[in-house]
């Protein structure tokens, strides 16, 4: 695939179906919720939603870009957690060091991440997973293996945790922000269009003289540092780090990424799909929430039958167009 | 490829079995500074401790000569537990077959879809059933799968070692295994040549999975109750890292089903000489996770 071809214009018909499938998806489910339940349409439940949802979210969103690029993340959920135990401990010092903190210590992961992948060439999902285990050693050996709640420098974490601009919750501007950076990258800079190079054939990106090295390590830090923000939004809003937390959040993200439309064999996708895809899981799980007459447990069952007809219709459009 | 199958090659040997190797030494090593390391009652702990790791593991190994990976099996653990549970009072005649074809159905709809979204399900349907809750039963037939021994050694492992040669013998010496690596090694070519790659295909994620529904058996008949969400949480992991850590290179190619079982002896070695010197539980995820990466670092660069 080139590099050349804007895809935002000229997009293929599978394209399109994929975009809307999601897109139809959400609507059902959203029609159901409304039907299922009448506060589930209301702002405050709307709103709620997006507030639980946006570590997913923010998580979803570096994860995208990685599978893009051909890769995939599986320590997102362990730099979560060690962020969010990262952010408590600087809290006393402020609110600021204690994000920024949090933020680059994520950074730093993801670079080493990158580093691991790029230059030993090793396999994303072996060197991703060894990062998982280490960081879930690493963090239960610094901290102890419980809640680290946030004492000093509270204030100031669960003012910022529970704010609330013009009657939006603060998570989700931030969201908003990120993934409007991230689109723009992604569609309409040299950095993001050469995401799509590398994940749709790396030995031609590397032919066309693409930096396929610094963009991997480059992606794996993005991820790694959102990873680290979505920590800091998940300590202001239970006000603690739990050290144990973040088990299967890779597995979430992964399927907000492959619901949202992007091939999880890179090269195609996009961040609007992903926010649907998170959407769609978080509506799902609130459904079931408010429902009393429902198992919460089917969501999941529900989901991962969403999930593979998403993947099969995907990957049957993929191979009509090949 | 077609050469080495005529004539031997050592260093090839020595590099595909230098898991072997490691293990030597990590037991010598232990057995120097580890106390009360090198007794028989220990040797047994650890092979129990391995059954469920070998069983998925052994499977495992044939999915990712594939070229695949079954991410579903710790799912397949916890239904099965259910499964068990619910089964009980048709007696054990049925416990076993149904549990087993429960697996093997599993692992159809894994051959053909995608063990992502059963990771999802296969659990959420496991906790439907059960309501999330652990259920208690007792059941002599269970309680000797769970406990009992052949001849002086724990039944499971007895199992195990039979089922994992059957693996290995499978994935050496079969047609089946033969088509495993060559469709493994280069798709492309494989279908140039005629080979049956989607039959070979769910035929190996059924086998994974029916392995996987095994271990959910042994592990609820250990335990003695079922635990749809915590059982085989974080198991596929495991048993990557023991293919992985044991020879089978992750790109496909290649089944070294006894290579896997003795990286998961290894893994878990490292894992109980820090415990056993009192060195937290934690450490031994980083070790984990170094070995993991030297074993794959080290394979990259043999094969370039």
């Amino acid at each position: 695939m080139s590099v050349d071809a804007p895809r935002r214009m000229t997009a293929p018909s599978g394209d399109f179906v994929r975009r809307a499938g999601v897109a139809a998806a959400l609507i059902v489910v959203l029609a159901i919720g409304a039907w299922r339940s009448p506060d589930f349409l209301a702002l405050e439940n709307v709103l709620n939603v997006f507030r639980q949802n946006a570590v997913l979210a923010l998580i979803a969103v570096g994860m995208t870009m990685v599978i893009i690029a051909g890769g995939i993340d599986l320590s997102v959920g362990s730099v979560m957690t060690l962020c969010s135990v990262v952010a408590v401990k600087l809290a006393p010092y402020g609110f600021a060091p204690a994000a920024l903190g949090a933020l680059l210590v994520g950074a730093a992961i993801g670079f080493g991440n990158g580093l691991i992948i790029a230059k030993l060439r090793i396999a994303p999902f072996i060197a991703t997973l060894a990062s998982l285990l280490a960081l879930r050693g690493v963090t239960i050996a610094a901290f102890g293996e419980e809640t680290v709640p946030l004492n000093m420098g509270r204030a100031a974490f669960t003012l910022f945790g529970r704010a609330v601009w013009l009657g939006v919750p603060v998570q989700v501007p931030i969201v908003v922000v990120v993934a409007a950076i991230a689109m723009f990258v992604l569609g309409h800079t040299r950095f993001g269009r050469s995401i799509y190079a590398v994940g749709g054939n790396e030995d031609s990106a590397r032919m066309l003289g693409l930096r396929v090295e610094r963009i991997k390590i480059a992606v794996y830090t993005i991820s790694g540092a959102l990873s680290g923000l979505a920590g800091v939004l998940f300590a202001a809003r239970v006000a603690a780090g739990i050290t144990n937390y973040g088990l299967g959040l890779e597995l979430d993200a992964i399927t907000a990424v492959a619901l949202g439309g992007t091939l999880l064999a890179g090269g195609v996708g996009g961040v609007t799909g992903t926010l649907a895809g998170v959407a769609l899981i978080g509506f799902l799980f609130n459904i079931f929430n408010l429902d009393a007459t429902l198992s919460p447990f089917l969501q999941k069952v529900v989901r991962g039958l969403l999930l593979t007809l998403v993947v099969v219709i995907q990957s049957s459009l993929n191979t009509r167009r090949r | 490829m077609i050469a080495s199958l005529f004539k031997f090659d050592w260093r090839d040997f020595a590099a595909r079995n230098v898991i072997f190797l490691v293990l030597l030494a990590v037991v010598a090593a232990n057995a120097a500074l580890t106390p009360n390391f090198a007794t028989l009652r220990n040797v047994e702990i650890t092979l129990i401790q391995i059954v469920f790791v070998a069983l998925v593991g052994a499977g495992m190994t044939l999915v990712i000569a594939l070229g695949g990976i079954d991410l579903s099996v710790g799912a397949v653990m916890g239904l099965v537990s259910v499964a068990v549970v619910h089964l009980l009072p048709y007696g054990f005649g049925v416990v076993l077959p149904v549990c087993l074809l429960i697996g093997f159905a599993i692992g159809l709809c894994n051959g053909l879809l995608v063990t992502l979204a059963s990771v999802i399900w296969v659990r959420g349907l496991a906790q439907v059933i059960s309501g999330g809750r652990k259920e208690y039963f007792q059941d002599p037939t269970l309680q000797f799968i769970g406990l009992g021994r052949v001849a002086g050694l724990p039944l499971q492992v007895v199992v195990t070692v039979v089922i994992v040669a059957i693996a290995a013998f499978v994935a050496r010496r079969s047609l089946f295994g033969r088509r495993l690596a060559a469709i493994g090694g280069n798709r492309s070519a494989a279908r140039l040549a005629g080979l049956p790659i989607a039959a070979t295909t769910i035929a190996a994620y059924a086998a994974c999975s029916t392995l996987a529904a095994l271990a959910g058996v042994f592990v609820t008949a250990r335990v003695g109750s079922s635990d749809p969400t915590n059982f085989g949480v974080l198991i596929e992991l495991d048993a990557i890292a023991a293919a992985v850590v044991g020879g089978t290179a992750l790109a496909g190619g290649r089944a070294n089903v006894v290579g896997t079982v003795v990286g998961a002896l290894m893994l878990q070695l490292v894992t109980a000489a820090m415990i056993m010197n009192n060195i937290s539980f934690q450490y031994s995820l980083i070790a984990k996770a170094a070995i993991i990466l030297l074993a794959v670092y080290l394979q990259g660069r043999r094969r370039t």
